[in-house]
């Protein structure tokens, strides 16, 4: 039993659910009690989707539990099929209908449906829904598929077997999926950037494939893992059982996009990238190196979403942006490799928690000057007065904008330069505030006058895990007695960008502690300071 | 019976219902009780439910939360319960501001039987008076949506002191503003002791006795009325206090079951009354005439359609409730129209069948239904907003309207050439 407030993500058949809404022409029979229909507004709402998800509830209540369940959940496949005539179905339990064990997949195998069904086992109380949208995505196909499974020992097929077919090349682009971080327009730049170097989409998957698109999956001379939380195991199965390579970097930053084309091109047997297509293609490398981007050096930025995204943040930010990566970490566990490595890369462990006040308080530890986070880390950071751009799932409606906003690719590299930045002070505006920050009409813990930056909380914050950083007088030392601030101390301490200065207090007094100082002047202040940036 | 002679027979469905489960009160209950903590014992597809109904509006720090039942837990009842015990515990010492602790069944606690009655018992034990720990199920194989309250007010009722003076108590939970409004008026007729129920603080609960009589602000209390019969209260039967008719017809209610003089209680309200149809009127002009179809939901839908028809005029195609309870509606369905088609559960693919071939002008339902029929063409009205804002009262009659008013303004006002 653990104590959950807000969650990153959902029950596994909400991954469920992702990949069916994602698709066309597939519909899920869910055997779910009444208010599991709750689910349908994540895709109505927040997704702002004009058309409610493929899915069928038997929404069984306490009364039919004395009944036969398994007849209704017989009743709701068969309504299903008639009303939908779908050309595949998924079928599978939420967490209640786990424990009455009606096994509705071996009913609906039981059926004569006349349509592909596919059975979804996915255990509620030990899974979460990413890796229900990557179990549902890999059943489905492998369902689809396995007739076409070539006999082991069958030679594979190269990726350059494109050339002797006379043909350009072809990929899939695997994992795109409603509820994802802007997966749409990821889609979009994708098949862009591919067509600026002659290959062609075979498929697309989930978003926007039909069960015969499945079937062509293993056309594809490769498989781009666009976002493993979903097409992890399924690029896995389509290499092992049909031979396709799978290209698993994933092309978010300029970085990461040119090492993508690289690996793609010498696995396809394609001319390699010109080497200043990043500087041609997007705009992120110039603004970084412009002059007003000086002020981004070293800024302390706080990195916490899904594997995904928190990767190719910290390698952004580190390597692109001149940041200082503070904080990196993840609610991903089944990447948790992943993301410990970059860390590790960057001289951090890794936060692998799907707590959000744990990620709260680190957050409040790290002191950063920008949060780059989840929907949770923004209303943390919201609180924590730090500035915060969203750059991941989950998300609310806000992160499914109107216009054209990708991550990946070179357009990706640009709206990420703007989204990142833009919460910040700009240099100059920053230059400028350092200079009148003491007249009297500066307001302490102005950012910006840019929307995304959100104003200091002016009280602490009433939760649990939220230490207020700066409002503590008088802090206990180990043995008891107090640590007292001298006004001189107090003067200087202020005179500190509040963005540190609960850091610098901690450390001071953590410093005076450990030298037995009952009273922190100036002069303990710049003792401390020398002390601890040895 | 007047009601079968005037009405249609009421259209019973099972099927699919697009309907919230009890959890989802939550969301209103906990801001009602600044010093309580709902705490759901259920599965991750609950703390999403609550979060992904309340998230899409707020982001407060919650003082509600689940507990997960993890696989351990489901291979031993006796492990559960003392993974409750020990959760329980770190709540309360991390919340020491808690006073009240809900203990909230869900769909998987009751099906493996998790006994959440003696666990609120053990930990009442253990806490010795300083927290107070009740239990209720808002699952949802037994209750839909707003019966939640009902479940967590039921609870609250064996705690409530015994008191023989007479007292109006209102039960349901209404928004702040309009509760301090109703109780002016009140005490404007002569009516000073009146409690409502939920209080405001979790611990200032009213008495309750022989003296009590029950004025419902929510039509869905009703097994907390049936719990506060038990104790000696009577119960007021009056329509619901929504738009100028209602509130009115409930306070007078209210006055008429102390012995006011009727000529003191028309004094206080026919000058609101008055003020309240004026206000109506803009509002009025834009409904009259436009073809009302309401999706069950919030159990609100008869009073609404009873408002919306008589004192806006609008036409009544069908008014769908997740369950119609005839006892409460008493005084609510001889004011329905002659020949209103009222259903009631529900089985979502027919009633949306119904109402594309109806092609009324404002359908009332749910979040998940409401961006599908926008795109069919369909105006509607999110019901769940009718639980977080604040409707009840003369003075709220036209602020009622406005909120159906506005989804057909909206559609006048965009022009694409």
């Amino acid at each position: 039993m653990e104590l959950t407030l807000w969650t990153y993500e959902g029950p596994p058949h909400v991954g469920a659910m992702r990949v069916a809404a994602s698709m066309e022409g597939v519909h899920y029979v869910l055997h779910a009690p009444q208010g599991d229909t709750y689910a349908d507004l994540l895709f109505t709402m927040i997704e702002r989707r004009d058309r409610r998800p493929p899915v069928t509830y038997t929404t069984f209540q306490a009364r039919d539990l004395g009944g036969d369940t398994a007849e209704l959940v017989k009743r709701s496949i068969q309504q299903a099929v008639d009303r939908f005539q779908p050309e595949a179905l998924l079928v599978g339990e939420s967490c209640t209908a786990e424990l009455i064990q009606d096994q509705p997949g071996s009913l609906a195998h039981g059926m004569d449906l006349g349509v592909p069904v596919v059975s979804l086992d996915l255990p509620a109380y030990s899974k979460k829904e990413n890796w229900g949208a990557a179990e549902t995505l890999y059943q489905l196909c492998r369902g689809l598929l396995k007739d076409l499974v070539p006999p082991p020992g069958t030679a594979k097929p190269g990726p350059e077997r494109w050339k002797q077919e006379n043909r350009r090349p072809r990929v899939n682009l695997l994992g795109p999926s409603l509820l994802g971080f802007r997966c749409r327009d990821d889609v979009r730049e994708l098949r862009s950037l591919l067509a600026d170097h002659g290959i062609d989409v075979n498929v697309v998957a989930p978003l926007g494939a039909r069960p015969a698109d499945l079937i062509r999956l293993p056309a594809a001379d490769a498989n781009l893992c666009l976002y493993p939380e979903v097409a992890g195991p399924l690029c896995s199965w389509l290499e092992r059982n049909f031979g396709t390579p799978v290209v698993r970097t994933v092309p978010i930053g300029i970085g990461a996009t040119a090492q993508f084309l690289r690996e793609l091109s010498s696995l396809l047997g394609l001319e390699p990238p010109e080497l200043r297509e990043a500087d041609r293609s997007s705009r992120l490398p110039w603004y970084s190196k412009s002059v007003d981007s000086t002020y981004l050096t070293g800024k302390r930025v706080f990195i916490f979403a899904d594997a995904t995204h928190a990767i190719a943040a910290a390698r952004i930010a580190s390597r692109e942006l001149g940041f200082t990566v503070v904080g990196l970490g993840s609610y991903s566990r089944e990447q948790a490799r992943e993301v410990r490595a970059a860390a590790q890369e960057l001289g951090l462990e890794a936060l692998i928690s799907d707590d959000y006040l744990a990620v709260e308080q680190a957050m409040a530890d790290a002191a950063p000057e920008l949060v780059l986070g989840t929907q949770m880390e923004r209303h943390s950071a919201k609180r924590l007065g730090i500035p915060c751009a969203v750059i991941s799932a989950p998300l609310h409606v806000q992160d499914v904008p109107a216009r054209y906003a990708p991550q990946m690719g070179w357009e990706g590299a640009n709206v990420i330069f703007d989204s990142w930045v833009h919460p910040l002070m700009m240099g100059l505006e920053e230059h400028l505030i350092g200079m009148f920050r003491h007249d009297f009409e500066f307001v302490d813990g102005h950012f910006s006058h840019l929307e995304g930056a959100s104003a200091p909380a002016l009280q602490p914050p009433a939760t649990a895990a939220g230490e207020a950083p700066e409002v503590t007088p008088l802090s206990a030392t180990p043995e008891g007695g107090a640590l007292r601030w001298t006004a001189s101390g107090e003067a200087e301490l202020s005179r500190i960008p509040f963005f540190v200065r609960g850091k610098v207090r901690r450390n001071t007094e953590a410093y005076a502690n450990e030298r037995g100082v009952a009273e922190i002047t100036e002069e303990t202040l710049y003792e401390a300071k020398a002390h601890f940036s040895r | 019976m007047a009601l079968t002679s005037t009405l249609p027979p009421v259209l019973r469905e099972s099927g699919q219902r697009e309907v919230f489960c009890g959890l989802t009160s939550i969301v209103w209950l906990h801001r009602r009780m600044p010093d309580a903590f709902f705490l759901v014992v259920g599965s991750r597809t609950c703390a999403h439910l609550i979060q992904s109904a309340a998230g899409v509006m707020i982001f407060a720090e919650p003082r509600f939360g689940t507990a997960i039942l993890g696989e351990r837990d489901l291979a031993g009842l006796a492990d559960a319960n003392e993974e409750l015990d020990r959760l329980v515990g770190d709540l309360l010492a991390r919340r020491p501001e808690i006073r009240t602790l809900f203990l909230v069944g869900s769909c998987p606690s009751e099906v493996i039987k998790l006994d959440l009655a003696k666990a609120a018992e053990r930990i009442n034990t253990r806490m010795q008076g300083r927290v107070r720990v009740v239990n209720y199920s808002g699952s949802g194989i037994e209750t839909t949506f707003t019966q939640g309250e009902d479940g967590a007010l039921t609870s609250l009722v064996p705690l409530l002191p015994s008191s023989p003076d007479p007292q109006l108590l209102i039960v349901g939970t209404l928004a702040d503003g309009v509760e301090e409004r109703f109780l002016t008026l009140f005490a404007r007729m002569g009516l000073e002791s009146v409690r409502t129920l939920p209080p405001r603080q979790s611990t200032d609960l009213p008495p309750v006795g022989p003296g009590t009589r029950l004025l419902l602000a929510q039509p869905f209390v009703a097994d907390t009325v049936r719990a506060l019969e038990r104790r000696g209260a009577q119960r007021i039967s009056a329509p619901y206090p929504l738009g100028v008719e209602g509130s009115c017809a409930w306070m007078a209610a209210a006055a008429a079951a102390f012995g006011i003089d009727p000529q003191r209680v028309a004094e206080v309200l026919d000058p609101l009354a008055e003020r309240g149809r004026r206000a109506l009127e803009p509002l009025r002009r834009k409904l009259e005439g436009k073809r009302l179809f309401l999706l069950p939901d919030s159990q609100l839908e008869i009073p609404l359609a009873r408002f919306l028809h008589r004192e806006c005029g609008m036409e009544l195609v069908e008014v769908g409730t997740p369950y119609l309870d005839r006892q409460l509606m008493a005084e609510e369905l001889p004011l329905l129209p002659e020949g209103t088609q009222l259903s009631e559960g529900q089985d979502v693919e027919k009633q949306l069948e119904r109402v594309r071939a109806s092609r009324p002008d404002l359908v009332v339902c749910g979040m998940g239904l409401a961006n599908p029929l926008e795109a069919e063409g369909f105006a509607t009205k999110w019901s769940i907003e009718l639980v977080f804002s604040p409707i009840h009262g003369c003075d709220q009659a036209a602020d009622l309207a406005e909120l159906f008013a506005r989804p057909l303004n909206r559609r006048e006002l965009l022009q694409w050439n």
